[in-house]
């Protein structure tokens, strides 16, 4: 376990060091000279290569790469022009709002779906497992941010039950804010997950243990709770970690749909108005929660399922 | 003395679709799928006959009107045909479709055959490579390269290309590297094959089916980023029609007409709805077992 853990946390290191230089490099694939376009087409040579020199422009390619990852180790993101304030700062003060949604999302779709999932394997083919089978494609199906649309149409727009726009402020309030985003982000993970329960409990259903516990005459419903449901959990678990990224993309859409704060909504507006620092940033720490999340699942999954370490 | 006669059906192409064609209507949301897709295939290509109007034409009708016989969806904030915009904009999900997972088809079979098949530390810079882009955040990854070369049809084909890759050459390099312990390429290795002859004529035709359908799969979700990059205003430029700049519009207009959220967002659940069952019931018939996590 321990040399898993070692070698997993390399691999981690090295996919956002590899992750870091792509940036990097994409930043730089970009025609046109940020000098150029900071001082506009008429700038002398001299106030040209006077930026280059403030900007580390006129260093080699590697040294620059140095200097980059020097400063990302330091967590200096950059700093927005727009503003005046450090990227770093931005992305943080926006970051917890999607965190909450991403949260609130998965825990009501795992409420549900659990429950619905394991409904569906037990009472295999009847009408609720059919009818929750196509439920739960069609879930996963329609993207996210049309299910938004529809949500705001129907319940702010034309009923006016609830909030259309804005986070709320206060407890209460903001919670009756998140519904809608919530019910929109999470929607698609109620069908994943249903979907994913129901299958690994036919699987441990099957199994001897549990065939022992019915011959022992344990009502069906304790067996499931008791002795199915802890062993067909498991992959859900694991699949949460790699699920942010998914839930990371819907929570832009979604943002930008209920004009929620977050760093999806954050993102949109910085790429409308050709801000490329605060682009980079959100990016950067994007990519570092996913690596992170999925480390963590794939070392829970060693934990609880021995025969995955040997594969690294 | 008894005869033992095996009957054994010749596996000729008519047979085989035959089988097909009968497996694809027990399921009925196979059934279902693929007709939604012809729906949409066929609205998409014979859209200049079906249009009413002039799509991208301002003021053919009033502002934001509701259905009637002459604009069957109403109309948007310029006046222009929601109908006429709606079955023309199919065209563009299903281009970028096509393009950007045939592309990345191909890169994603020529990488995983040289991870599979190549040598073991090109094998791990591979895994390596994939694994980083595949940790990559989904949409935000596509905003950031948008907004370095700027929004276009291109950049959207690009990013889903670059973040598929990874996934079809993991799934051809577990595929080939099974079938390179196996006894008929030994054989065929040992009649002096070369490397080339071994990956096109014998690895190849074995590994590609499972891809293709994966690759269908895949096809709803490509839909849903055009749409969705589109509906952000990253996609298309105005007044070019397309599902995701429709829904903008109505996203804009929400409070004064609902009509043109219902008339682009349908299409947009029809035509991820049909490709996924189809996609499903593809999956089902040709391959059970095949699982996206591998």
């Amino acid at each position: 376990m321990w040399l898993y853990l070692l070698k997993r946390t390399v691999l981690a290191v090295a996919i956002v060091a590899i992750a870091v230089t792509l940036l990097f490099l994409m930043i730089h694939a970009v025609p046109g000279d940020p000098a150029i376009t900071l001082l506009g087409p008429r700038a002398s040579p001299e106030m040209i290569a006077q930026i280059h020199q403030q900007m580390g422009l006129d260093k080699p390619l590697a040294v620059q790469l140095a200097i980059f990852f020097g400063r990302v180790f330091h967590g200096d993101l950059g700093f927005d022009a727009f503003s005046q304030r450090p990227v770093r700062e931005i992305v943080l003060e926006q970051l917890p709002y999607t965190i909450e949604l991403i949260f609130v999302s998965i825990l009501w779709a795992v409420v549900i779906a659990v429950p619905l999932g394991c409904y569906s394997a037990i009472r295999r083919n009847s009408l609720v497992d059919q009818v929750a089978g196509v439920v739960t494609v069609a879930a996963i199906a329609i993207p996210s941010f049309v299910v938004a649309v529809y949500a705001l149409l129907i319940f702010a727009v034309t009923l006016r039950w609830l909030p259309a726009i804005g986070a709320g402020s206060g407890f209460r309030d903001g919670l009756i804010y998140l519904i809608l985003p919530a019910f929109a982000t999470g929607i698609g993970w109620v069908g994943y997950i249903s979907r994913l329960v129901r299958a690994s409990m036919l699987e441990v259903l099957g199994e001897n243990h549990v065939r022992m516990a019915r011959s022992f005459g344990i009502s069906e419903w304790r067996i499931v709770a008791r002795y199915a449901l802890p062993l067909a959990i498991l992959p859900t678990v694991t699949i949460l970690g790699v699920g942010i990224a998914w839930l990371l993309s819907s929570a832009v859409f979604i943002e930008v749909v209920f004009a929620r704060p977050g760093i999806g909504k954050l993102i949109v507006d910085a790429v409308n108005t050709r801000n490329y620092p605060i682009v980079m940033g959100v990016v950067l720490v994007t990519t570092f929660l996913i690596v992170v999340a999925t480390t963590l699942s794939d070392l829970v999954n060693a934990f609880l399922d021995p025969r995955t370490r040997e594969k690294l | 003395m008894v005869r033992v006669e095996i009957i054994r059906p010749e596996p000729n192409d008519a047979v085989a679709t035959g089988t097909f064609l009968r497996q694809l209507r027990k399921n009925r949301l196979g059934v279902l799928g693929a007709l939604l897709v012809v729906l949409v295939f066929v609205s998409a290509f014979f859209a200049p006959l079906i249009i009413t109007h002039d799509p991208i034409k301002i003021m053919v009708g009033p502002r934001l009107a509701p259905p009637s016989l002459d604009f069957l969806l109403g109309t948007d904030q310029l006046g222009r045909d929601t109908f006429s915009r709606v079955i023309m904009g199919g065209r563009i999900p299903l281009l970028v479709a096509f393009a950007s997972l045939g592309s990345a088809l191909a890169v994603g079979v020529v990488l995983g055959l040289i991870a599979g098949f190549g040598p073991r530390w090109l094998d791990n810079l591979l895994l390596l490579v994939f694994d980083t882009i595949r940790s990559f955040p989904g949409i935000i990854f596509a905003l950031a390269i948008i907004a370095l070369v700027g929004p276009s049809l291109a950049s959207i084909i690009f990013v889903i290309a670059m973040t598929s890759v990874p996934i079809y050459a993991r799934v051809l390099r577990t595929q080939a590297q099974g079938l390179l312990s196996s006894e008929y390429i030994a054989a065929e290795r040992s009649m002096g094959a070369g490397t080339a002859r071994i990956l096109g004529v014998h690895v190849l035709p074995n590994v590609i089916g499972p891809l293709l359908i994966l690759v269908s799969m895949d096809v709803p979700a490509v839909i849903a980023w055009e749409a969705g990059l589109s509906f952000l205003g990253m996609g298309v430029r105005p007044p070019t029609p397309d599902w995701g700049a429709v829904l903008n519009d109505g996203y804009s207009y929400i409070n004064q007409t609902p009509w043109l959220v219902i008339g682009s967002g349908i299409p947009i659940v029809l035509a991820t709805l049909g490709f996924t069952f189809l996609g499903e019931a593809l999956r089902d018939i040709f391959d059970p077992k095949l699982r996206k996590d591998l």
